[in-house]
């Protein structure tokens, strides 16, 4: 079993990819899901196995069929990404764990096979997105993580017939980003002949006055991941795409695609752009940080008009992309750990609201709209209970691990003297408690007359498991907070060294 | 029984009564009597601490950590005991009047407004009894949500509209104020905790303080100063046993306690009275005080009335607490007493004559008194009470508060007090004019509710009764800036 340990760094990616290849012919409804969880608890032993292995030796350099970097290709599994690789592979077994029903539910079973291949393809890519240190090989990732996702995105289609174009709409935007992204990695690879990310920082450096290819090319690929992450305002494909979804899709979507891809925009931004500094601060300053408030607001505001409650949880989730982009805009390291804290739990608390929605959706088999919930609370009450909690952890109240991350991007705020953000952040923290208001005025507090009806534990179980979470790391945050200053301090520390 | 497991079996025992009334929803006699004997129950406990920290005794569990230097703690203050005691008492007396106004006024899902009344009454202990600044906080969002639907109780457009205003108004300020207040406290000192003589000094910059204080009197939305009024007014449509227990005594209550602490134990008085950063809100308190009283004047809804009074009565504490002068710290301690007992006796008639002769407006009351006598006798002793007449409990709190104006050199604010006086006999007094001088104009059906007209009586002769036992709470009023 030696090869498992030295080569668990591919296989964590390669996993996913290979069982997603093969259960595409199975036939049964039933054997690709089973398939998929085993293949998934399997991922999670191995995550684990690269958490101790980090902690043992600080970073993990792998190189694929040993061809040494700059040539070929490595991952790099360093404090950074290994916590957001530990919540990945819990998310996405809970996730999957929970996509049974969800999908049994909304697309033919015929298909079953057929989804649960894209499924794992679009986790195995967006774990490359993760691990990879190489900036060629993550636009592979990308691509093969928004061509699995726009085939889930369409599989909505059953449901909703807006799905597809959803997922059109997500094909060209993403197209668009991705071109970009593509376009500067090129301008960088014309310029220092590499790929690799360690080896791009050396050559880099030599152009350390300055070279208007490289700014062009640092702009595209910034510009293109800003686009995939949806960064307002080029945030437009993520509310259709997320609503028309089958749930189980938006919830793995909400909690984890954009939140990877944010990873690595950050990661470029402050290992590898930041020998420019000068540019650099310029793009934080003038560009990130007020598109990041602006999207707080504009996505507050937008979702407290939204009828349709997965579109309403779509805008927040724009809203919530600032409140990362923003603390990740601050160029200091008590913001990049907020930044981490909140990528971690904006994906607990939005994949269990969608993942509540997502019954509600499977229940009424319809679209779930404001009006369509009504009296839900007494009716589905373990369901609308772990939706309340995930609600009240969104506003940011004490005891959730909401509270946590409101605090310690205030906290980054304060010690960057940035006290106009501050009340602007807590302005819109408080406009968030209206949209999500309306939910619950409308799942107790509507007079209808409904009984109980039997809640099904394959929904509430992955629920209620996140519900959980989300108060117990509310009220002990220490590990997240571990995780997430390893990952600030191992970004920050590298650049200072 | 040790000294911290007082403190849990307080805060327990209003969930076990919430608990048991939804148990037992089914035997309405049984469920109802929960509120009685949980407050029966969290009123022994409050009198032993109240007994506990006025001989010098420790009331504190931690039971976690919540953030670095702040733990979930309870510690009781004595200002915490007063209020505590202030609460279950008068919890008993409302859960009775509770029974009998919503059978009286045949309410619907009672069951539901009896849990969320213990839930909110237990917000209100852990309130009174938080040993930091954060724990306070967490409660007083969790009084706020408990007590939404209890607000909205109606489900009509009307309360629906209203529960939204309060939800909004008091949740709104207090993310966008007083929680940035409090991490800025926690960012500059490194701790919440309650401390005599505040925590603040030489770790704050003073120039700064006065907006600390405007972040914390606005952000504490609970305590009514105005702007921040709006939805105490719009909370009056809830059943008149929220208004009376918690629109006057545990909810706002727990707003000017949550300023009063701040003041207390976290900037400290010496240093805000030194510092002049609250010389402002003196102003602003004073204006709230003749503002809501002539809005007070122009109300014919006895309910909306009495809650502008409380507005206005909200303001003498927080006055006191902007004061920070000895007396004026003890005044404004005191008055959470005084004005709490008047205040709740006043609404408890209120609530009383809508039971028994569904009358609402003041004009209407026309000859009622000699109808329902006992009513108008326990708001009589309730207004006096809250107008300062001695030999009623009100005059203290209000002589406090006068003297403490003079040792700040405010002699207009005692001006103004004497003046809100003036004001409060006319609008406290109308109604039992009204009820008294006219005939009565329409035959009006009485119904017989007698356990919405006792509580009443009991608390009005308990303004009276005070008066003479007011020692009794001086003692530990006066160790309040001391735990």
């Amino acid at each position: 079993m030696n090869f498992l340990i030295d080569d668990a760094p591919a296989l964590v990616v390669i996993l996913p990819l290979i069982v997603s290849a093969i259960i595409a012919f199975i036939p049964s409804s039933r054997w690709p899901w089973i398939i998929s969880m085993i293949t998934l608890i399997g991922h999670l032993f191995i995550s684990f196995e690269l958490l101790s292995m980090v902690k043992k030796t600080g970073v993990i350099l792998y190189e694929f069929g040993n061809w040494q970097p700059p040539w070929g290709i490595a991952f790099k599994i360093d404090g950074v990404n290994i916590g957001l690789q530990i919540i990945f592979s819990i998310f996405v077994l809970i996730t999957t764990f929970y996509s049974r029903k969800i999908f049994l539910s909304e697309i033919h079973p015929d298909d079953t096979g057929k989804t649960y291949s894209l499924w794992l393809l679009a986790i195995g890519s967006l774990n490359g997105i993760i691990l990879t240190n190489d900036i060629f090989n993550l636009f592979v990732f990308l691509e093969i993580s928004a061509l699995s996702s726009i085939s889930l995105i369409a599989l909505g289609a059953g449901m909703n017939r807006r799905a597809l174009l959803a997922a059109f709409n997500y094909l060209i935007i993403g197209a668009i980003g991705a071109t970009f992204y593509v376009i500067g990695v090129g301008f960088a690879y014309s310029m220092t002949g590499t790929l690799n990310m360690s080896d791009l920082v050396v050559q880099l450096s030599q152009y350390s006055s300055g070279q208007l290819a490289i700014f062009a090319g640092m702009s595209f690929m910034l510009i293109g991941l800003m686009v995939k992450s949806a960064v307002f305002p080029l945030h437009l494909w993520l509310p259709a795409a997320y609503s028309y979804a089958p749930s189980a899709v938006s919830t793995l979507f909400a909690a984890l695609a954009t939140k990877a891809i944010l990873y690595f925009f950050v990661r470029l931004i402050y290992e590898v752009f930041r020998i420019y500094d000068h540019y650099l601060v310029i793009f934080l300053d003038y560009v990130l940080m007020p598109l990041s408030v602006t999207a707080i607001f504009v996505g507050t505001v937008i979702a407290i008009y939204q009828e349709d409650i997965k579109k309403l949880l779509a805008f927040s989730s724009i809203a919530q992309i600032g409140y990362i982009t923003l603390a990740f805009s601050l160029n200091e390291q008590s913001g990049i750990t907020a930044g981490f804290i909140h990528i971690f739990n904006h994906a607990l608390i939005k994949g269990g609201l969608f993942m509540a929605i997502g019954y509600f959706a499977i229940v009424s088999q319809d679209r779930v709209t404001l009006s369509s919930i009504s009296g839900y609370g007494q009716k589905y009450p373990i369901t609308s209970f772990a939706l309340l909690i995930c609600g009240v952890s969104l506003i940011g109240i004490p005891l959730t691990n909401g509270f946590v991350s409101k605090l310690y991007l205030f906290q980054a705020l304060y010690f960057n003297q940035m006290f106009i953000t501050i009340a602007l952040v807590a302005i819109s923290s408080a406009l968030a408690v209206i949209y999500f208001w309306k939910i619950i005025e409308r799942l107790w507090f509507s007079t209808t007359t409904v009984k109980v009806a039997p809640e099904d534990p394959a929904i509430y179980i992955p629920l209620w498991i996140i519900a959980i979470s989300i108060i117990v790391f509310g009220i002990f945050s220490a590990p997240i907070i571990e995780l997430a200053t390893m990952a600030s301090s191992d970004l920050f520390g590298a650049i200072s060294n | 029984m040790s000294n911290s497991s007082l403190i849990i079996l307080g805060l327990l025992v209003p969930l076990i009564a919430a608990l048991g009334s939804f148990v037992f929803q089914k035997n309405i006699n049984l469920r109802d009597s929960f509120g009685v004997i949980g407050g029966i129950i969290t009123f022994i406990i409050s009198l032993i601490i109240f007994d506990g920290i006025k001989n010098f005794q420790e009331f504190s569990i931690s039971l976690f950590p919540l953030i670095q230097g702040v733990e979930f703690t309870f510690r009781i203050t004595p200002l915490g005991s007063i209020f505590s005691l202030v609460a279950s008492s008068l919890w008993i007396l409302a859960s009775i009047y509770t029974i009998g106004y919503m059978r009286g006024a045949g309410e619907v899902n009672q069951t539901r407004f009896v849990i969320f009344y213990s839930i909110a009454i237990h917000a209100a202990l852990a309130i009174a009894w938080s040993g930091n600044l954060l724990v306070l906080f967490i409660f007083y969002e969790i009084l706020t949500f408990s007590t939404f639907p209890l607000v909205g109780h109606k489900q009509n457009a009307e309360s629906q509209a209203a529960g939204r205003v309060y939800l909004s108004i008091l949740v709104g300020t207090s993310l966008m104020l007083f929680l940035p207040a409090i991490f800025w406290i926690w960012f500059q000192t490194g701790t919440l905790d309650f401390k005599s003589g505040g925590i603040l000094e030489g770790k704050f910059p003073t120039e700064y303080l006065s907006f600390l204080v405007a972040l914390l009197v606005f952000g504490i939305g609970k305590a009514a100063i105005m702007p921040i009024h709006r939805w105490l007014p719009a909370a009056m449509v809830a059943p008149t046993p929220v208004s009376a227990l918690l629109h006057a005594v545990a909810v706002v209550k727990a707003g000017v306690f949550s300023f009063l602490v701040v003041v207390v134990y976290i900037i400290g008085p010496e240093y805000l009275f030194e510092s002049k950063a609250s010389n402002w809100l003196i102003w602003l308190a004073s204006f709230t005080i003749l503002a809501s009283s002539i809005i007070a004047i122009s109300k014919d809804d006895l309910k909306a009335r009495l809650a502008y009074s409380t507005i206005s009565q909200l303001s003498y504490i927080i006055l006191g607490a902007a004061l920070a002068t000895s007396f004026a710290i003890k005044g404004a301690s005191f008055h959470i007493i005084t004005h709490a007992i008047g205040k709740i006796t006043l609404f408890f008639c209120a609530g009383a004559i809508y039971v028994t002769a569904h009358v609402k407006k003041i004009s209407e009351l026309n000859g009622l008194g000699y109808r329902t006598p006992l009513i108008f006798f326990a708001y009589t002793l309730g207004a006096l009470s809250i107008i300062g007449v001695p030999p009623f409990v009100g005059s203290w709190s209000k002589f406090y508060l006068i003297l403490g104006s003079l040792e700040a050199d405010y002699l207009y604010v005692a001006i103004i007090l004497g003046i809100s006086s003036l004001l409060n006999i006319y609008y406290l007094l109308e109604p039992v004019f009204i009820g008294f001088r006219k005939k009565l104009t329409k035959d009006i059906h009485l119904t017989h509710a007698p356990l919405a007209v006792w509580p009443p009586v009991i608390t009005g002769l308990g303004c009276f009764a005070l008066f003479f036992f007011a020692n009794y709470f001086i003692e530990i009023i006066n160790g309040v800036l001391f735990i």
